[in-house]
């Protein structure tokens, strides 16, 4: 709270302006280095991804100006910085392979912040988003769920997690994540003193309520809907991480996340072992190098093992843009970004790259600990965790920490639905991160969205002096 | 609720110092070995791909890479092939192989040279893609077109160097290859064209002047006989020494002839001048005998026989035989039995008598300089050795001179230049034709220039083929080219 009270006061737009510069600057730069690198001149494109940059990013600040004020300043150059660098390096792929990504990345980035600036200026307050807790949850679980809808959904390369909308192919999990995320926050919210306080103690173990399990044995069984009928490992980690981390969140019970390591770990077990897919998912990460397991026409480790290639081959110091080989692994401009980077920025560029998503994480964390109200802590850290666990999931993925899965690079990797569900992140954490850093003397002059549910008064009641007074904090066990 | 909060944020920050902790392991501890790994065809083109800096002749470009749309990015190509193969080599990227130039000066080509490290760095601060140096050979044009067209279609090797630093000016082998056929980045056509040449009986892969199957030298070793006798006995160009009708060999029934199988001078000794005009065999086998093997080693070595070289190009040893009986001795001290050197070694030895018996590294690299052409290595001429005194230098000179003026090597006389020179005619087996050997320096007074040539199993003229008639005239041509003006 500490951090919280130091900055009140201080909105720090300035700070903003001055790291967006930067931010713009590093994604020009690395652009001005692909066209240099490739075709020995600096791209055409220059005044066009110049103009866009800044158009985006000084509309996105101005309106921050106007309609929150107080947002923490380095979340958005963050994501503007990644932004960049990840439409320079699907320029850099669409030159080595002829494509052309990056004028729709351009076009998808338009959008995103286009999304973002509409979140910031229609929700005026984060906690109106509590109203919509059940509408989240059903639209979430229909996100969720669609690409199995016969006609509408399409499987790609195995998955079947995207539909197909008039040529336009769309991965509606992205959104499902924003959406769970809220109802998430709008439920535990709620019940998070049920699912705390009942039930027996076995071993130091607070237990919950053999009734109290509804909830997480439900997500557990939608993360296996998607995990055995989509075929996607990675979503259905993602949605069981998230919820795990937001029960943990609100109920502060280490036993949820021991029921749910327990719950999910068994599930993958019971899959590795009788779905194809998920086991030779397995097989790869275990032996990659294995030459019977790297020639295997299906479901092979090439990919892995040429991702791994390209980045050794970076080495330290990294090849330098456009000057090494990223485009011999396959989807190196979307699934493999990551290891393409690495390749020609090296170890040094992939460890500034993992620092800014820590910082990232690290300021929307931050929002959460410093919003008054329980949901948008609970939002907050959802929100975040989500961002560093899908990160953890990616990159342990190409360096063979974890199991390969299908997940994308936020920001970074390109494909439209990624990247307009992570601005629109984005815009959520700035919207909390506002009010987190209002000063408490002006937040009264909020407008606090009248709530149509009963029996919620109290977590959303306006408390003056923060946390501190939160009744709830007192009567909390440790 | 602020505590679970900050939890999870360590949880967080301990998943992205996993990560960091996986990237570091892939990019830093496992590189080395994933680097190495056959799969990875980055290594290949690493090495293969990359913006190559030109091999110069005079100031022209022999050998130089432009972009090209595949994944090697690079062609290689060599703008007069066959007459400079064997210097360049060839650098064929679908291959994965590289020779000669290519391979001894890649660091430099490559750009990877300690020499280079300026421009690496400056070429990642500018985004620049790096490009390699560039090396400019000591070869004179003129010199190696002129050897290139007077060996003709005869197999065989020729080798020039400057007297006085070691540079080789001219070095042609012969047949010739075309590295551009082996520069293609079609695997399978570079393959083919691989598997052609390794099965081409007359081995144009092979640099005959420095490497290959060595020749034996014939009389042109009488030369090194002749430098161990002066120096053993002070002898100068007037000594008298033995000269036999037929020389019988101790224990043995064999029984050396002289050529034509006369008495090659009027009495059973002669001037040691006159008995290197005809080239004696029966005065250099007796001489050699009474030298021993041993003082002939010696001379050899002090040749610089057996002992290793790089010009850079590896230069295979000429051998000297071990453990030879008086017999052996004999045969030895003629050029035959297990003697044998490369057309390089018997132009360095020529070069070592030019230069006051002090012989000088041969060196095929002049100038090495980076992409934007400023000069960072210039090769200074360094001495390997004194093979023999100065005087017998001198005594050595003024013999060779007598052979050209009017001995067996009369063919390679120039108007108005002194030449000096050794023929050799080298037995090459029961059937086969000799190699026709001549060796030689000019201008004798003050030597510039000094030319081996060697024509394998007689060349155009076959069994009647010998020094004189078949090397000499072309030496003679390659030393016009140099100083002829």
């Amino acid at each position: 709270m500490a951090i919280v009270s130091q900055q009140a006061g201080r909105p720090g737009r300035w700070v903003e302006l001055g790291l967006l510069a930067v931010a713009i600057a590093i994604g020009l730069y690395a652009y001005v280095q692909v066209g240099l690198a490739t075709t020995g001149e600096v791209p055409s494109g220059i005044v066009t991804q110049l103009g866009v940059l800044v158009v985006l990013a000084v509309l996105t600040h101005v309106v921050l100006r106007w309609r929150a004020p107080y947002a923490d300043p380095v979340i958005l150059p963050t994501a503007v910085a990644l932004n960049g660098l990840g439409l320079a390096m699907i320029y850099r792929i669409d030159q080595a392979e002829g494509t052309s990504f990056a004028s729709r990345q351009v076009m998808w980035t338009m959008l995103g912040v286009a999304a973002a600036v509409a979140v910031v200026v229609l929700l005026r307050d984060h906690r109106q988003l509590r109203r919509y807790t059940y509408l989240s949850m059903i639209l979430g679980l229909l996100m969720l769920l669609l690409p199995l809808v016969p006609g509408l959904g399409a499987t790609i390369n195995g998955a079947r997690i995207w539909i197909s909308l008039g040529g336009l192919s769309f991965q509606p999990a992205e959104l499902a994540k924003v959406l769970l995320a809220i109802f998430f926050a709008g439920y535990l919210v709620t019940n998070r003193d049920t699912l705390a306080l009942a039930g027996p103690k076995v071993l130091g173990l607070q237990l919950p309520r053999a009734r109290d399990l509804g909830p997480i044995l439900l997500a557990w069984g939608v993360a296996l809907v998607v995990l055995v009928f989509q075929r996607d490992l990675g979503t259905a980690l993602l949605f069981f991480a998230l919820f795990v981390a937001m029960l943990y969140v609100a109920t502060e019970r280490l036993s949820w996340v021991l029921i749910g390591l327990f719950l999910f770990g068994g599930g993958a077990a019971l899959a590795a072992a009788t779905l194809d897919h998920v086991g030779a998912r397995f097989d790869v990460w275990l032996n990659a190098l294995d030459s019977d397991i790297y020639n295997r026409a299906f479901g092979g480790s090439y990919q892995v093992v040429q991702g791994l290639f390209g980045m050794a081959s970076g080495g330290l110091m990294g090849t330098g843009w456009g000057q090494g080989r990223p485009e011999i692994v396959p989807y190196a401009h979307s699934d493999f970004i990551i290891a393409s980077l690495a390749e020609e920025l090296g170890l040094t560029g992939l460890l500034a790259i993992l620092l800014m998503y820590l910082v990232l994480v690290e300021r929307g964390m931050r929002a959460a600990i410093g919003v008054r109200d329980g949901f948008g802590t609970l939002l907050a850290s959802g929100l975040s965790f989500v961002v560093a666990f899908q990160c953890f999931v990616v990159v342990g993925g190409v360096t063979r920490l974890i199991p390969l899965t299908g997940l994308t690079m936020p920001f970074l990797a390109q494909g439209g639905s990624s990247l307009v569900v992570n601005w629109m992140i984005v815009a959520l954490l700035l919207r909390i991160s506002d009010a987190a850093r209002r000063p408490a003397a002006m937040s009264g002059e909020l407008p606090i969205p009248p709530l149509d549910t009963s029996g919620e008064v109290a977590e959303v009641t306006f408390r003056p002096t923060g946390d501190d007074a939160n009744p709830t904090e007192v009567v909390r066990l440790s | 609720m602020n505590t679970p909060v900050r939890r999870l944020t360590v949880v967080a920050t301990l998943m992205f110092l996993a990560l960091m902790v996986a990237a570091t392991s892939v990019q830093y501890v496992q590189a080395p070995s994933l680097n190495a790994d056959g799969r990875n065809v980055r290594t290949i083109y690493r090495e293969f791909g990359q913006d190559r800096g030109p091999i110069i002749v005079a100031g022209e470009a022999i050998a130089s890479s432009t972009p090209v749309d595949t994944d090697y990015r690079y062609q290689r190509s060599y703008s007069q092939p066959f007459l400079y193969a064997h210097s360049t080599g060839y650098f064929a990227a679908a291959l994965s192989a590289m020779t000669g130039m290519e391979l001894a000066a890649n660091d430099v080509l490559g750009g990877t040279a300690d020499s280079l490290v300026v421009q690496r760095l400056q070429d990642l601060v500018t985004g620049r893609q790096p490009q390699g140096g560039s090396v400019e050979l000591t070869l004179d044009p003129r010199a190696q077109q002129a050897a290139w067209d007077a060996l003709g279609d005869q197999r065989g090797a020729i080798v020039a160097l400057d007297t006085r630093t070691g540079a080789i000016l001219a070095m042609v082998s012969k047949p010739s290859y075309d590295p551009n056929a082996l520069a293609v980045h079609s695997g399978s056509a570079a393959q083919e064209a691989y598997d052609a040449l390794v099965a081409d009986p007359t081995e144009p892969l092979v640099n005959r002047a420095i490497g290959g199957d060595l020749y034996a030298p014939g009389s042109s070793f009488k030369i090194v006989v002749a430098a161990a006798a002066i120096e053993a006995d002070n002898l100068d160009a007037d000594s008298p020494v033995p000269s036999p009708a037929q020389l019988q060999l101790p224990q043995s029934t064999r029984v050396i002839n002289n050529p034509g199988g006369i008495q090659c001078t009027p009495n059973d000794t002669a001037p040691l001048r006159y008995t290197v005009e005809q080239s004696c065999n029966t005065t250099f086998a007796q001489l050699g005998m009474d030298l021993g093997a041993d003082a002939l080693r010696e001379q050899a070595e002090a040749f610089g026989f057996g002992q290793p070289l790089r010009i850079p190009l590896p230069v295979t040893p000429s051998t000297f035989p071990q453990d030879m009986d008086a017999a052996q001795t004999a045969l030895a001290s003629i050029g035959q039995f297990d003697v044998r050197a490369t057309p390089l070694q018997m132009a360095m030895v020529s070069q070592a008598i030019a230069n006051d018996g002090r012989q000088m590294q041969p060196y095929l690299v002049a100038t090495e300089r980076n992409a934007d052409l400023e000069v960072v290595s210039t090769t200074e001429p360094t001495e390997l050795r004194q093979s023999v005194s100065p005087r017998t230098a001198g005594v050595l000179t003024e013999l060779m001179t007598s052979v050209v003026a009017n001995g067996t090597g009369r063919a390679a006389q120039l108007p108005g230049i002194a030449v000096a020179g050794k023929t050799g005619t080298a037995q090459s087996g029961t059937d086969a034709p000799p190699h026709a050997w001549f060796t030689s320096f000019a201008p004798a007074d003050d030597p510039r220039v000094a030319v081996a040539v060697v024509v394998e199993n007689g060349g155009f003229e076959g069994d009647v083929a010998s020094g004189g008639t078949t090397a000499a005239p072309i030496a003679r041509q390659v030393l016009a080219a140099l100083l002829v003006e």
